[in-house]
């Protein structure tokens, strides 16, 4: 052990009370901004989570055509003309869509692309009527860009695959249509009516599906919908969901339609959690500045009452250099424990949240409190504790270190 | 090679050193020179703030002068820079203050191997057994676990004795090394500082208002208003 680590850990042994109170700032601050970054990043990820598992990271809608201007360069009768980009249209839907998949699946990042067609329908049970829409899918190809098998809540998606008169229905959907599984129900639209059996009831947790989405067989919704060609959208799974801005904006120039990445489409609510992240973060950043505050205070003591043991020091060759790291080491002492002790904390709390009960539904489904476990996390916390409570102890460091032996000892002797 | 009666511990050429500021700033020391050599006692005696401390401190590079020479052994450290003296002090100069000054949280033993540990010169198996032989030879050896708070005033300027011998320093320095302690402590303190000193060749130079301990001393230094007289 070096002699300057020797001497702090003995200084510091001498104050406890108020090097306890430092401490238990320390690990506060530790322990609460790692759970805070969990619970918030652990909703903030299952949110991402369920638009993955629901709309995909990226969907392909409406096609874009420029609108050009011509203007006659030469006045009034001359062949020339210039032509320029007025602006764009959007044209609803996608009119090539197995054209539109072929050109996505050269896409490195793709793993997967799903055509949908959908409508809005009427719903009839037996007990009441509701607007809602059908969506028409391949089973096969909806499963490779979304959740919907994990989703199921009641009854087989196996069941499904190929059944004419087969329907998902929302959990939402069916308690207020009173529909369980084997129910039938009819669907009207355009005149016509037909009847569907519910082959299973899924749950998003997004009530804006839950409630008003039908999924159907492609060919039957096509059917039933009157639109023999074309879909309504391309919803594309990524290998990385990460890279979807970009390519997103890659095929919106190739393919000429109008592409949105997840970010772009949940904007606001990711917005939401990432300023409730930073300003979680920031309120439990205030225990980490109260420990700073009390390492200064505590070290500040420390100095006052040790100038003699410091002109002795300096006296026996320790450098002022010495005298500092003897200071700075309290600090960091304290910091490795509380930090340790933080992590140890944060975690244990963490734990305990994970498995509190909540009932969240609207625009994800939740029955525990979301948590996530990362490092980054920890080491988020541990760069706070460090910058707060390492810059706190610089000055009394710095001050200790400035003291004149000769000052001290004269001072002491008159 | 000079005997160490001819060589020079340490020296000083006229030393001018002023104190606080303004109105208030004070001529301490007025062109003060000493010498001292090996093996040799000085007091330095006179009234209080004559100027004694003060060049105490000057000659043991805690504080610089406002003009003026140093050398320790024979090398020029007046205008060296803080590093250079805090080196120079940890090697050739040991201190013993009125009030004693120990590390309160430390036993004996540790406060005994504090400046080897700065130095570094020995192993730690060597400098505990030194520091055992320093607290044997000051009486202590039995206290040597004792933390600096359970030992008496006597005994703990003892200690501090030991410290200061403890990097086998050149130049013992000492601000009344017994003003704080009872005769029969002062005798035995004294006696054991210029021993310890003699036996090993180092030059003692202490400030002292106790006449009986300067009349033993091997040569006196009288000052008054910031010069020998």
């Amino acid at each position: 052990m070096s002699p300057n680590l020797r001497i702090a850990f003995r200084f510091l042994t001498a104050k406890k009370r108020a090097m306890l109170m430092s401490l238990s700032c320390i690990v506060l601050g530790v322990g609460l901004f790692v759970v805070t970054q969990a619970t918030t990043s652990g909703f903030e990820e299952f949110f991402i989570k369920t638009i993955l598992g629901t709309n995909g990271a990226i969907r392909i809608e409406d096609k874009i055509q420029f609108t050009i201007r011509s203007m006659a360069a030469g006045g009034w009768g001359s062949k020339y003309e210039i032509k320029t980009k007025e602006g764009r249209k959007y044209i609803e839907g996608i009119e090539e869509p197995k054209l539109v998949i072929d050109a996505v699946r050269r896409f490195p990042n793709v793993a997967g692309v799903s055509e949908v067609l959908h409508g809005a329908v009427i719903m009839r049970s037996s007990f009441k009527t509701e607007s809602v829409r059908v969506y028409g899918i391949n089973l096969d190809d909806h499963e490779r860009v979304s959740d919907i098998r994990r989703q199921i809540v009641r009854g087989n998606i196996a069941d499904f695959q190929g059944a004419i008169t087969g329907s998902l229905v929302g959990l939402e959907m069916a308690q207020r249509m009173q529909l369980e599984v084997g129910d039938t129900y009819q669907l009207e639209v355009g005149g016509q009516v037909r009847r569907y059996k519910v082959t299973a009831i899924y749950e998003t947790g997004v009530s804006d599906i839950d409630r008003v989405r039908v999924y159907l067989n492609m060919g039957e919704a096509r059917s039933l919908l009157m639109k023999p060609t074309g879909a309504s959208f391309i919803q594309v799974g990524l290998i990385d969901k990460d890279r979807a801005r970009e390519d997103a904006k890659r095929m919106t120039e190739v393919l000429q339609h109008n592409t949105k990445s997840w970010q772009e489409r949940e904007k606001t609510w990711l917005d939401v959690f990432y300023a409730l992240r930073i300003s979680s973060a920031i309120t439990v950043s205030v225990f980490t500045l109260i420990a700073g505050l009390a390492m200064f205070n505590t070290l500040a003591m420390i100095v006052m009452e040790k100038t003699k043991e410091i002109a002795i020091l300096r006296s026996m060759g320790y450098t002022r250099e010495d005298i500092s790291r003897i200071f700075l080491w309290q600090a960091t002492i304290v910091l490795a424990i509380g930090t340790v002790t933080g992590w140890i904390l944060g975690a244990a709390i963490t734990f305990g949240v994970s498995r509190t009960p909540i009932n969240i539904r609207g625009i994800f489904a939740a029955d525990t409190f979301i948590v996530s476990w990362s490092i980054w996390h920890y080491v988020a916390a541990t760069v706070t504790a460090v910058l707060m409570v390492m810059l706190a102890s610089l000055v009394p460091a710095r001050r200790a270190a400035r003291l004149e032996p000769g000052d001290v000892i004269r001072g002491t002797a008159q | 090679m000079p005997s160490d009666q001819a060589r020079i511990a340490l020296k000083c050429s006229n030393i001018h050193r002023y104190l606080g500021q303004g109105e208030g700033r004070v001529h301490v020391l007025k062109g003060v020179s000493f010498e001292a050599h090996p093996g040799q006692v000085y007091a330095i005696v006179g009234p209080s703030g004559c100027g004694k401390s003060t060049l105490l401190y000057l000659l043991g590079l805690l504080d610089r002068q406002d003009d003026g020479d140093i050398w320790i052994d024979e090398r020029k450290m007046s205008d060296r820079s803080d590093a250079e003296r805090t080196a120079a002090r940890g090697e050739h100069i040991g201190f013993v203050f009125q009030f004693h000054f120990l590390m309160q949280e430390f036993t004996a033993l540790e406060n005994v191997m504090m400046p080897m540990r700065k130095l570094g010169r020995l192993s730690p198996r060597d400098m505990e057994e030194r520091a055992r032989h320093l607290l044997d030879s000051v009486g202590l050896g039995d206290k040597a676990h004792r933390l600096g708070n359970q030992l008496s005033g006597g005994e703990q300027q003892r200690v501090a004795i030991a410290r200061a011998l403890a990097n086998q320093p050149a130049i013992i320095l000492a601000d009344e090394p017994t003003g704080n302690l009872d005769v029969k402590n002062s005798g035995m303190v004294f006696d054991l500082l210029t021993k310890l000193a003699k036996e090993n060749g180092q030059a003692v130079i202490l400030v002292t208002h106790n006449p009986d301990i300067a009349n033993r001393c091997d040569t006196i230094r009288p000052m008054r208003d910031g010069v020998f007289i």
